[in-house]
Formats: structure tokens, C-alpha cells, sequence
């Protein structure tokens, strides 16, 4: 079988005593779309610079297509990149922005201006054209850095937090531009970001660092339905996490004794569990239901309403049990409507144990 | 509001004032260089332009503005050069001694100039090269560099760190990078370094008058027409010489102005 494009193996990049990216084992497929995301000083943004050939690793190998890349320089790899601060050159226009890297590469005028413009047109801006880069908006100088970056039809795109400056509604449209962009070319895009719901959006696989070191990789509903460690469940999305001692195991449940009461848990096929052990459980805030009498659950909490926060649609209700453990839920605004959502009501808990995912580490 | 609105028009007043104090010795030179009277006083005598013929008819005026020319214009030159590379260094690379690097490159100006003229009056004769139209060359390139040096150090600031790399990405060696990225983004700079550092040259009096030897520049020449008589010649002459230099500071300055507004994008 082919290599992954991209091999990232034992890869170690220290800045003076300090280890950005510790120990990292990463693989990237031709033609995916791969999120790496995690929070600030996580490496990601150092690994995709290791890729570009913008830092070197200090140990390890990187492989691009089968090719060891440690010691070619950044200017003979093809790995564009589109930048956080887009980096468009201020002295030049746009459609000479996006010829630059055909210009490098020994094109005449006439045929890179021709690629240009296509692309251009391709990203809609074919009109500003001949504008200089002060005078776009922030959504069309993003559109120039795509242009410039995939103007030389490379196999592998960089984007290091491109949406990062824009305005909310921009973000979204920018993601749509994104993905048909690359399920029409078909190359992969190595995306780094800091942002849960860009990273859902737009990838195939979403890889989550932190600390230098990468705790998780997997499809986005994996990454949200079944992380694998506290980091990631804490990390992604709005869990409310449960940890206690196991108090009974049997015909593919445990009961753990939990900070908010015994819950009824799958027992996990991935580990051994004995009466004893200490579990930690996810139980995701948009799969439990509230109610304002005890229904029929495997685990029904008795809780008091603290506080409400309103988004639109969605609403995440935050509560807390008679013991003081606080818990979450996020649900519909429709499916809440008949209830009473002031402070201190008292409202149910309920979430079946299939609901339930337990840590596996 | 009053107390305000007369707080506002004293330092207007206060402002007006400082301008009168600086210029007026420029403008009073401007206007007895055409006046008749062989003395300063008023009334005025003649309109006349006398005192610029006999100045335009003296050859070693001549002499003296073509050495001035030359040395402003390759001190210009070599001087930008260099600031530009110890501008780009410090921009570029980290490395051990680097304030002490900075430092050093920017002392020059801060040396009394009668100290620095000495001094190099006794190092170039030491090695044999004083006196040359290349010793005023040598000892005004020592003294502008530092001033190119920080112009453009100032434009580098101003860029983007991910410019120079973006163009790395794209497929550009480093030499292709600095031409194509670097030096197109500090033009302005660049040209301003050079208006800058021939008015300085230019200008120079001290140092040139030690090093100089018989190849006279402009303000040596007033100083001796000075020592010999006092005659309007010499308001001719310092009017020409303002006008010069006055002439490359605002080029200089309308080239900061417009980096300021264009090149950085905004947003």
C-alpha cells in the first residue's frame, strides 16, 4: 500500500529548552481535509511550519509524498500556505498577488496573467482585479490569499487560522468557499485552527494537540461523541463530566458512583472494569432531557436551575444537583418553551445509559 | 470655556513664536542676499542680484559646489547601502551582541562633531588618506549611515513578519525574496535614506573642514569667504545652500508621510 502524503514520524521541534511538538506520529491522506486544532501554544501552528519548511525539526522525520523533507528549504517544497495575517504583499496589486508564485517559477506575463485572472474568477473577485490590497474587505483579501496560494495547483494547501479575523456571518460563507474549493480540486487541506465548529465544519479527520502532543485523532462525530481521554472531553463541545467509583458491574453495565448520585453506564468494550476502579463518564450536554417531573431513565437527577443562556436556537441550561455538583444541558429553545426556566426551579435530569460514554484512559 | 479658548490661542501664540525664532535668521539671510547694501540694515537698499553673479563668476564657488556634488551623492549611496544592511541584519537575525551591534551602529551622530573631525583627521593622515576628495567620502559615509540605517530600520518594522516567508512559501529563494519582496516594501524608505543622508553630507561642516584638506565643499568655502570679508555673498550663498538641502529633507519627508498611508493595509 502507498505512503500517506504526508508522514509526520517521532518529530520533535524544541525552541531552546522549551518542546513545542513532543513525540508527534501524524499521518495525512491525499485528497483529505484535516483539521488540527487545540488551544494556543498546542504546536499545531509549529507543526504546519514544519511542514511548510518554515522551522526545522529537531528530531524526527517528515515525508511529503515519500520524500524527506527535514533539510529542503521553503521555497522548493510547493506546500503554499495561506496566512493567518494573510501576508498579501502590500506593494503589488491583486491580480499580481496572485501571479507571484507563478512569476517564481519562470512563467511568462501574458500566460500568468491568464492563471491569474482564471483563478480570479474562479473565487469571484475577477473585478477587483487591478485594486490595490488596502482596498478590499477583509472577505475579499481572504479570497486573494486562497487565489495566490492555489494559483500553482499544488497537492497540498496550508491554512493556518484564515478565518480567524473575519466577521461571524463571513466565517461561514469562507467555510463554504473552503470545502467546495477542495472537494472540487481534490488536494489536501491541512487546516489549523483554534475553533470547534470550523474544525466540524469544513474536515474529514480533526486531530486535537495539546501540550505539544496529540490526543486524539478521528472523524468530528468521534472526536464529539467518544473522546478518548478528560482533555479532549473537556475540550470539544459542551460535556458535562461525571467521575466516581464503580460500585456494580454486570450484563454490560456499571453503576459509578458519581458526584451527582449512582449512573448507569455501557460497560466499555476497549478496557477491563472491577468493582473499585475509578471511571471517569461524558455525559454530553445535548443528550440529556429535562423535565419538570421524574421520568422514566436509567438516570434521572433531581436538580435546581442556575442560570439560562440564550443563543438563538439553542439554550444551555446550567444546574446544580442537591449536592452541589453542577451539570449542563443544551436543548432545543422549542423543547423548553412549556417549561418555567427561572432561577432556582426545581427541573429532572435524564439520560439513558446508551447516552453514556465512558473514558477509555 | 473662556480660560480654555485662551489657554488655546497663548499656545498658538507660544507656537507662532518658536517658528519666528527658528526662521528668522534663514528669511533675514534670504532677504539682504538680494538687497544692494553692502551691510545688513534697514531700511533695505536695491533689489538687486548682484551678490549671486559675483558667487555664479568665482571659480573656487565652483570647485566647491563640485566637490560637495560628489561626495553628497556617492556618501548618499554607500551610506544607504550599508544602513540598509545593518538595518536588515538586525531584522532578520537573532544573534549574541546584538544591542551591542545597535548600538554601535548608531553612535556616530551622537559624538561631537568637532571630536569626530579631529579624530578622523588623525587616523586617515596616520594611514595616509587624508586630505582626498575620498577622506571627506569616507568620514561623511561613517557619519550618515546611522541616519539611513534608522529610516529604514523604521519602514522594516513596519512589515508584516510573515511577508518575507509568504514569499519563501510561494517559491521565492532568498536573494529572489529580497528583491522582489524586501526592497520593493522599503523603497520609500530607501529613497528617503537617500535624500537624507546627501542633505547631512551636504550640510557638513566640521568634519569636512578637518579631512577636506584643499578639495573645499560649500560650507568650508563660507566659512573662508567669512573669515575674509563680511559681504552679502555670503546670504547668496547660505540661501543656495538652504534651498538644497530643504529641498531633499521635504522630499525625504513627503515619502515618510505617504509609507504611512499606503503599504500597511488597515483592517
Amino acid at each position: 500500500m502507498a505512503e500517506p502524503l504526508v508522514v509526520f514520524e517521532r518529530v520533535v521541534k524544541r525552541f531552546g529548552e522549551f518542546a513545542a511538538v513532543k513525540d508527534l506520529d501524524l499521518e495525512i491522506n491525499e485528497g483529505e481535509f484535516l483539521a488540527i486544532m487545540g488551544p494556543s501554544g498546542c504546536g499545531k501552528t509549529t507543526t504546519l511550519r514544519m511542514l511548510a519548511g518554515l522551522e526545522q525539526p529537531s528530531d524526527g522525520e517528515i515525508r511529503l509524498a515519500g520524500r524527506r523533507m527535514n533539510d529542503v528549504k521553503p521555497s522548493e517544497r510547493d506546500t503554499p500556505m495561506v496566512w493567518q495575517t494573510l501576508a498579501l504583499f502590500p506593494f503589488l496589486n491583486v491580480v499580481k498577488n496572485v501571479e507571484f508564485g507563478l512569476k517564481m517559477r519562470g512563467l511568462d506575463a501574458p500566460a500568468r496573467n491568464a492563471k491569474a485572472m482564471e483563478w480570479l474568477k474562479r473565487l469571484e473577485i475577477a473585478e477587483f482585479a487591478e485594486r490595490d490590497i488596502a482596498q478590499l474587505s477583509g472577505g475579499q483579501r481572504q479570497r486573494v490569499a486562497l487565489a495566490r496560494a492555489l494559483v500553482t495547483e499544488p497537492q497540498i494547501l496550508l491554512l493556518d487560522e484564515p478565518l480567524s479575523a473575519l466577521d461571524a456571518h463571513l466565517v461561514i460563507r469562507m467555510q463554504g468557499v473552503l470545502t467546495r474549493l477542495q472537494r472540487e480540486l481534490g488536494i489536501t487541506f491541512v487546516y489549523v485552527t483554534h475553533s470547534q465548529s470550523e474544525a466540524f465544519a469544513m474536515a474529514d479527520r480533526v486531530v486535537i494537540m495539546a501540550k505539544g502532543e496529540v490526543e486524539q485523532v478521528g472523524v468530528p462525530r468521534a472526536i464529539y461523541r467518544e473522546p478518548v481521554n478528560r482533555f479532549v472531553a473537556e475540550f470539544v463541545g459542551r460535556n458535562n463530566i461525571l467521575t466516581g467509583e464503580v460500585t456494580g458491574c454486570d450484563a454490560g453495565t456499571v453503576t459509578v458512583q458519581s458526584e451527582v448520585g449512582p449512573c448507569i453506564a455501557p460497560l466499555p468494550d476497549n478496557r477491563s472494569v472491577a468493582v473499585g476502579d475509578r471511571l471517569d463518564l461524558v455525559v454530553s450536554a445535548d443528550v440529556v432531557t429535562v423535565s419538570a417531573t421524574a421520568i422514566e431513565m436509567d438516570n434521572v437527577v433531581a436538580c435546581s436551575l442556575i442560570s439560562e443562556e440564550f443563543v438563538g436556537s439553542v439554550v444551555t441550561l446550567f444546574l446544580e444537583t442537591d449536592g452541589g455538583a453542577e451539570l449542563k444541558a443544551q436543548l432545543q429553545q422549542r423543547d423548553i418553551e412549556n417549561l418555567d426556566t427561572r432561577s432556582g426551579t426545581r427541573l429532572f435530569l435524564s439520560w439513558q445509559r446508551s447516552s453514556v460514554h465512558v473514558l477509555p484512559q | 470655556m473662556s480660560s480654555e479658548r485662551a489657554i488655546a490661542w497663548f499656545l498658538r501664540a507660544y507656537v507662532g513664536l518658536v517658528f519666528c525664532f527658528v526662521f528668522a535668521p534663514i528669511v533675514s539671510s534670504f532677504i539682504f542676499s538680494f538687497n544692494s547694501d553692502r551691510f545688513p540694515t534697514i531700511p533695505l537698499g536695491e533689489f538687486t542680484l548682484h551678490w549671486y553673479e559675483t558667487i555664479y563668476n568665482d571659480p573656487d564657488v565652483w570647485d566647491a559646489l563640485r566637490v560637495s556634488v560628489i561626495s553628497a551623492v556617492s556618501v548618499s549611496l554607500i551610506a544607504t547601502f550599508i544602513g540598509f544592511c545593518t538595518a536588515y541584519t538586525d531584522y532578520r537575525y537573532r544573534f549574541f551582541g546584538k544591542n551591542a551591534y545597535l548600538a554601535l551602529a548608531l553612535l556616530p551622530p551622537t559624538i561631537p562633531l568637532v571630536i569626530m573631525g579631529l579624530a578622523m583627521l588623525a587616523w586617515l593622515s596616520r594611514i595616509g588618506m587624508s586630505g582626498h576628495l575620498y577622506s571627506i567620502m569616507i568620514a561623511h559615509v561613517v557619519l550618515c549611515t546611522p541616519f539611513a540605517m534608522a529610516v529604514i530600520r523604521l519602514r522594516l518594522a513596519q512589515m508584516d513578519p510573515s511577508l518575507e516567508a509568504a514569499a519563501w512559501n510561494l517559491g521565492a529563494g532568498e536573494w529572489r525574496t529580497m528583491r522582489e519582496v524586501i526592497l520593493p516594501f522599503t523603497a520609500p524608505a530607501i529613497v528617503s535614506a537617500l535624500c537624507l543622508t546627501a542633505a547631512v553630507s551636504f550640510d557638513e561642516f566640521a568634519v569636512a573642514w578637518f579631512v577636506s584638506g584643499l578639495n573645499k565643499t560649500i560650507p568650508v568655502i563660507i566659512l573662508e569667504v567669512l573669515q575674509g570679508q563680511v559681504d552679502p555673498q555670503i546670504n547668496a550663498i547660505g540661501t543656495f545652500v538652504f534651498i538644497t538641502s530643504m529641498t531633499l529633507v521635504v522630499i525625504a519627508q513627503v515619502l515618510l508621510m505617504t509609507r504611512q498611508r499606503k503599504g500597511v493595509p488597515g483592517g
